[in-house]
């Protein structure tokens, strides 16, 4: 009785009006919705752009080939999830717990990333050698300028690039901040059904839709970081932006 | 309009080594959009650029990934309408900051 | 059956206060939604009478200049947000499953999630009283909000208060698009829908593309004001222009999803009582989607006075004077409707009527500001609160009473009186206009808005006397409605299923409709099916509406719940812990509601809609 109950609810055609499931329904609106969450923040570090007063900026502290890196992680990741859900499809559970501890290790070494990069961004010190100090960004150019004047030998500066430190360090912050905690719900919701998989009949192949919610939603987090990638980090270092 | 609405739904999911390919074109777009950021003779051309291929990366990801080109149309709609709105507000607030003039 | 670590067992048919408080039935939340809404309501008519009385005479004191700006703060916030936006909720709640033929909503627990939520937000705000309120205009401008201006827990209650509605209102708006896509009975196709369900729809695809906007600039405010951010620090380089676009990019929108549920009910009424089909359904429904569209594209009329620059003005008056037409498009249409029919002058219908010439008014000072060199002229003078008083008050609450009094047999499964019905329309019709049509002499008389009092000898004495006075009259009017409805509520005569002759589904059940609404879910053959149904003279019998449901039906309806409540509880915990962060533990008592939250949602998302061991029990 539970069984057909099931089958019924989250079967391929819906006792619907559209003959489509509610719950995925409610998961595509709310992705739409997420978007204009997440259009309102990127279009805050746009407007901003180049409005900061002092302090790093991007080219002072982005490193592309690390994010790079972690944006292949992320990438990986999303193939991974649709990977777990293909093996759920065909019944094969022990794959489908693979590629679900597979996707959330990636996801929760994306986080690492964004950890160590937060890290690094707020530890970011300059020290510039007075008597050559080669080619300067605006940020070092100004260092050089205060540090440099009475012939010492070195400009240095540790303040690095904290949230109050300009608008740069708090749009950055918020945004990126925002989608890393949207990584992190996402992996605890992997997680979760992970775990379920081991309970019997919890996790099968006419219940798939519950894995099929958790991995639209974590497709879109990789697709939200796609354009974070471009426009905050690419864009963010080309000088003519 | 519920008709057109309730045509039918999952005609066809890719297998296994189709994910495998899209991640492999996801990568190979994400590793030229890498090469193409250091390319300084292309100056402003960078930007057209570079959104061209993210937004293929988007594409690819939605399309195959999420399922949307298999899936009813009514999910596209939703999807689409928020992100199009999203690109409008961007768009049009960057205008009224004047960051194009 | 129950999967769920913690067992708790499952509320099985309670009664009472308890069958309230676990309720999913979607009627049942609709009625707490409007409950509340209404006391709401009140309390911003307080607010606002204090604010009249003040203003009665010049240099008076009744209140002081802080108190009367946290009035003005507090009744705008708390009209929008606790008032009018619920109302239009309490109708989505009620009517829009009944309209399209289904037993519930899409997720009934979600729904019920819903309106704890919003409770608790509500209450959060309110009780903001006790220590000081907001204070810095329902729009909040930055930097008015910083904490440099405004030290105080007033703005961070705001902020906070209006997310945890904000999580409210989303909840119920993607409930509802599901609902109105997916929960349709056979037949009923998208143009076959009541025009109310229709504005619903849009209204709810509205809100949720517009309420992350404002959720985002909450959250950068918040930034600002916990942890020195910069976004509107001007020291910094930040904007405070930036704020006002990003409320105003949800603002506008907000306009709309306050009045076109109100418009929705408009187009319900004026035809039943016409005895007409409404004029041009399709033209109505496109003019809906239209006004939704280009609500997006007008948001900076709020701003002609910022000084974006001529193009950015001049762009932004075309696309004003624009969406005027499709509003102006609706208003022939519902004069086409009642042109020529049998009209049956019920109260609904002369609030729907009063409706009419009210926005019409508003709608006509809104052309006004459109112009944007006309607007430099009534920037932050009386005549904005006059206008907004005629399309909100004028046009919103006019035809959220008329929803009240046309639904009142449905809901409530009594009549109520006519005459007092009628009486209390013209006293709220009267009053409303002695209140707010003078402000739009002494705005154009140059007196600013948000002033605690004005000094003798500006010539404003008279009108604001006239504005005060007004409000007594209003108030007579809303205690008769009060009465009218309370009363009748216990005592009041039996109501037929179809005591108007209407035309949709909802009067095809009885009144109040049983717990599963349809006894067989109706198949749908035309618009207004119900009216064809019986023009074809075929006589339907409406079954009395029986006891406790679904004995003997064999209809399995959702089970009560106590796990969205508990979420809701945790929700509001953790927002009382973000604003008194720095009580005991740093952040523990925001953390210990963010846990109770997680464990309502676990246990709510491994509890079945359905418990099979209950349903053999049956």
């Amino acid at each position: 009785m539970a069984q057909e109950h099931a089958a019924q609810i989250h079967g391929e055609h819906e006792d619907t009006t559209t003959g489509l499931n509610h719950r995925k329904m409610l998961m595509w609106a709310f992705l739409g919705s997420d978007c204009m969450f997440f259009g309102a923040l990127i279009a805050t570090y746009l407007v901003y752009q180049g409005k900061s007063l002092a302090g790093p900026m991007p080219v002072d502290v982005f490193d592309i080939p690390v994010t790079s890196v972690s944006t292949f992680v992320l990438l990986m990741s999303s193939m991974s999830m649709v990977l777990a859900y293909a093996a759920l499809t065909k019944n094969n559970l022990k794959g489908f717990r693979i590629w679900m501890i597979s996707t959330a290790i990636m996801g929760a070494t994306f986080i690492g990333f964004q950890v160590y990069e937060f890290s690094s961004f707020a530890h970011h010190h300059v020290d510039i050698n007075c008597s050559s100090p080669g080619e300067l960004t605006d940020y070092e150019q100004h260092i050089f300028d205060e540090g440099c004047s009475n012939g010492e030998a070195h400009a240095e500066s540790h303040e690095g690039l904290k949230p109050q430190t300009n608008l740069f360090g708090t749009t950055f912050y918020t945004l990126t901040g925002f989608h890393g905690a949207h990584v992190t719900l996402g992996i605890v919701w992997l997680l979760s059904l992970l775990l379920l998989s081991f309970k019997k009949g919890m996790i099968t192949p006419e219940k798939n839709l519950d894995v099929d919610l958790a991995a639209l939603y974590w497709h879109f987090v990789d697709v939200v970081w796609i354009v974070i990638f471009t426009v905050v980090y690419l864009f963010g270092v080309f000088p003519g932006f | 309009m519920s008709q057109d609405l309730s045509g039918d739904a999952h005609t066809g999911h890719p297998t296994a080594g189709q994910y495998f390919r899209i991640a492999v074109i996801l990568c190979v777009i994400t590793a030229v959009e890498v090469g193409i950021f250091y390319l300084e003779f292309l100056g402003h051309w960078m930007i057209p650029i570079l959104f061209v291929l993210s937004t293929g990366k988007f594409a690819l990801v939605a399309m195959y990934y999420m399922h949307l080109k298999f899936d009813h149309k009514l999910f596209t709609y939703m999807f689409v309408a928020g992100f199009v709105l999203a690109a409008f507000v961007i768009g049009f607030l960057l205008i009224l900051f004047g960051v194009y003039t | 059956m129950s999967t769920f670590p913690i067992s708790i067992p499952r509320p099985v048919h309670p009664t009472g206060v308890w069958g309230w408080i676990t309720t999913i039935d979607h009627k049942r939340i609709g009625i707490l939604y409007g409950i509340t809404a209404f006391i709401m309501f009140i309390s911003g008519g307080i607010e606002a009478t204090l604010m009249r009385i003040q203003l009665a005479g010049p240099e008076l004191d009744i209140v002081s200049a802080a108190v009367y700006n946290q009035l003005f703060t507090m009744h705008g916030t708390t009209m929008i947000f606790l008032a009018i936006m619920p109302l239009s909720a309490a109708f989505f709640n009620f009517v829009i499953p009944l309209q399209i033929g289904a037993r519930d909503v899409a997720f009934p627990r979600l729904n019920a999630f819903s309106y704890w939520t919003f409770l608790g937000g509500a209450l959060m705000l309110k009780l903001s009283w006790i220590g000081g309120a907001t204070d810095a205009g329902w729009f909040g401008y930055a930097p008015l909000t910083s904490v440099a201006q405004n030290p105080g827990t007033g703005i961070d209650f705001w902020i906070i208060s209006l997310q945890v509605l904000g999580v409210a209102s989303l909840a119920a708006s993607f409930n509802f698009i599901v609902t109105i896509i997916n929960m349709r009975a056979p037949g009923m196709t998208m143009m076959r829908l009541p025009l109310f369900t229709w504005m619903s729809f849009i209204t709810a695809i509205l809100l949720v593309l517009a309420f992350p906007v404002i959720t985002v600039a909450l959250i950068e405010l918040t930034f600002d004001r916990y942890f020195m951010f910069n976004f509107f620090n001007v020291a910094n380089g930040g904007s405070v222009v930036l704020w006002q676009h990003l409320f105003w990019v949800f603002g506008h929108p907000e306009v709309y999803i306050l009045i076109l549920p109100a418009m929705g009910i408009v187009s319900e009424v004026l035809p039943v009582f016409a005895k007409k089909p409404l004029f041009g359904y399709k033209t109505v429904v496109l003019a809906g989607a239209i006004i939704a569209f280009m609500g997006w594209m007008v948001w900076s009329h709020h701003m002609f006075t910022v000084g974006l620059g001529a193009v950015a003005n001049a762009v932004f008056t075309v696309t004003t004077m624009l969406i005027a037409v499709p509003t102006g498009i609706k208003v022939f249409n519902w004069i086409g409707t009642i042109w020529g029919g049998s009209i049956r002058f019920t109260t609904p219908m002369l609030y729907s009527l009063g409706f009419i010439a009210m926005f019409l008014l508003g709608g006509i000072s809104g052309v006004m500001h459109a112009v944007s060199a006309h607007d430099a002229q009534q920037q932050d003078t009386y005549f904005v609160p006059a206008h907004i008083h005629y399309v909100l008050f004028g046009g919103a609450i006019m035809a959220i009473l008329s929803g009240i009094f046309y639904w009142f047999p449905k809901y409530s499964g009594k009549m109520y009186s006519e005459k007092q019905g009628k009486i209390s329309f013209w006293l709220i019709m009267l009053g409303q206009n002695v209140t707010f049509f003078p402000m739009h002499f002494v705005g154009l008389d140059g007196m600013p808005r948000r002033i605690y009092t004005y000094v003798e000898g500006m010539g404003w004495e008279f009108w604001n006397g006239v504005a005060t006075g007004g409000v007594f009259i209003l108030i007579i009017g809303f205690l008769l409605v009060i009465d009218n409805i309370g009363r009748n509520w216990r005592n009041g005569k039996p109501a037929p299923a179809d005591p108007w002759d209407a035309r949709t589904l909802e009067w095809s059940i009885a009144s109040p409709p049983p717990e599963y609404n349809f006894e067989e879910i109706p198949v749908v053959r035309s618009l207004d099916d119900w009216w064809a149904t019986k023009q074809g003279g075929a006589h339907k019998e409406i079954p009395a509406s029986g006891g406790s449901g679904d004995e003997g039906h064999g209809i399995h309806l959702p089970q009560p719940s106590y796990w969205p409540m508990v979420t809701a509880i945790g929700l509001f915990i953790a927002a009382y812990g973000v604003v008194f962060n720095d009580l005991i533990v740093p952040w523990g008592i925001a953390a210990i509601g963010l846990v109770i939250g997680f464990v309502g949602v676990y246990a709510w998302s491994f509890e079945p809609v359905n418990d099979p061991e209950e349903d053999s029990t049956h």
